[in-house]
């Protein structure tokens, strides 16, 4: 599978963020979700190692949540679109 | 079901005709629970909080009371704006659905920002829906109404994941799961109308996990 190494970006001068006040995709704990497949989730959207995508699901499921990515608006909420089609509770959030 | 299997191009396992019927069922359940049709919203289209952005009312620059703008007042229940929205994908809702099993699959995107998660839904949420229908026709595609084998594609595959993740979604949410499931399924009488449920409900979760473990 080929997939982007990490869609994490600091956003471009001009846009409506700086790299200062970035926006986050967070993903909430929730009783329904399988760890494994959260797991799997982080990996396929994200091309984030098997290591560091088991880190975040354990920190979603033992803190409540985790920031998974940082960057511009746009690209927060487009993750939090496709992480909604895989069924996990995601939101954006600023980071300010 | 045994568990699946990796093979050339994707992955493959076996459905007896019990097992296949009732995870298709589940599946039409959830894609009748997707359709616009039966939501449970009251069509928000036309109130204020959620009027078309950038909408210009041409009595803006008119006095109030000014006779224009009372006789352009009808713009704001412009035939057709519904139709369009349809048109461009765009949901005219901007709440999130009452039904929390719906709610759980269609969730806000801002958590403390409701005007921003009203935004959000009215572009995204159609082609959420839409993308939702889509993986669980590809289950219903796959999946043989009598069982037997099912060989699938790593799309088909992933395609599944959402599906069956949906479906289980929707059944914890009406069965009220928690972290303690496990527990909570132990301690069930067996006589107890929800015993069946959730052993469904464990069984999703196998299918789930062999077929995750399978694609990794």
């Amino acid at each position: 599978m080929s997939v982007a190494p990490s869609e994490v970006e600091l956003p471009e001068i001009g846009e409506r963020t700086t790299p200062d006040t970035p926006w986050l995709t967070i993903v909430w704990n929730d009783p329904i979700n399988l760890m494994d497949y959260v797991t799997f989730v982080f990996q396929t959207v994200f091309g984030y190692p098997k290591s560091k995508a088991r880190k975040l699901m354990l920190d979603v499921h033992h803190k409540g949540r985790a920031v998974v990515a940082a960057g511009a608006r746009e690209s927060m909420e487009h993750n939090v679109e496709v992480l909604h089609g895989y069924g996990l509770w995601a939101t954006v959030s600023s980071d300010s | 079901m045994d568990a699946f299997r990796r093979s050339s191009g994707g992955v493959r396992t076996n459905f007896d005709a019990p097992e296949a019927s009732l995870l298709r069922s589940l599946i039409e359940q959830v894609m009748s629970l997707l359709d616009e049709a039966t939501d449970d919203r009251p069509d928000q289209a036309f109130e204020p909080d959620a009027a078309t952005p950038g909408q210009v009312s041409p009595g803006r620059d008119a006095g109030p009371g000014h006779p224009d703008e009372i006789l352009d007042s009808s713009i704001h229940d412009v035939p057709g704006a519904a139709e369009l929205d349809a048109m461009l994908g765009f949901s005219p809702r901007t709440r999130a659905p009452l039904d929390p099993a719906l709610a759980r699959l269609l969730p806000d995107a801002y958590r403390d920002d409701p005007d921003a998660a009203g935004e959000f839904r009215r572009y995204t949420e159609q082609s959420l829906r839409s993308a939702k229908q889509e993986v669980a026709q590809t289950v219903l595609d796959t999946l043989p109404a009598d069982g037997g084998p099912v060989k699938l594609s790593r799309d088909q595959a992933q395609a599944w994941l959402r599906a069956l993740n949906d479906v289980r979604l929707t059944l914890g949410v009406r069965l009220g799961v928690t972290e303690e499931f496990e527990d909570e399924w132990g301690q069930l009488d067996p006589l107890d109308p929800r015993a069946t449920a959730f052993e469904v409900y464990a069984w999703l979760g196998d299918v789930q996990e062999s077929l995750v473990q399978a694609l990794s």
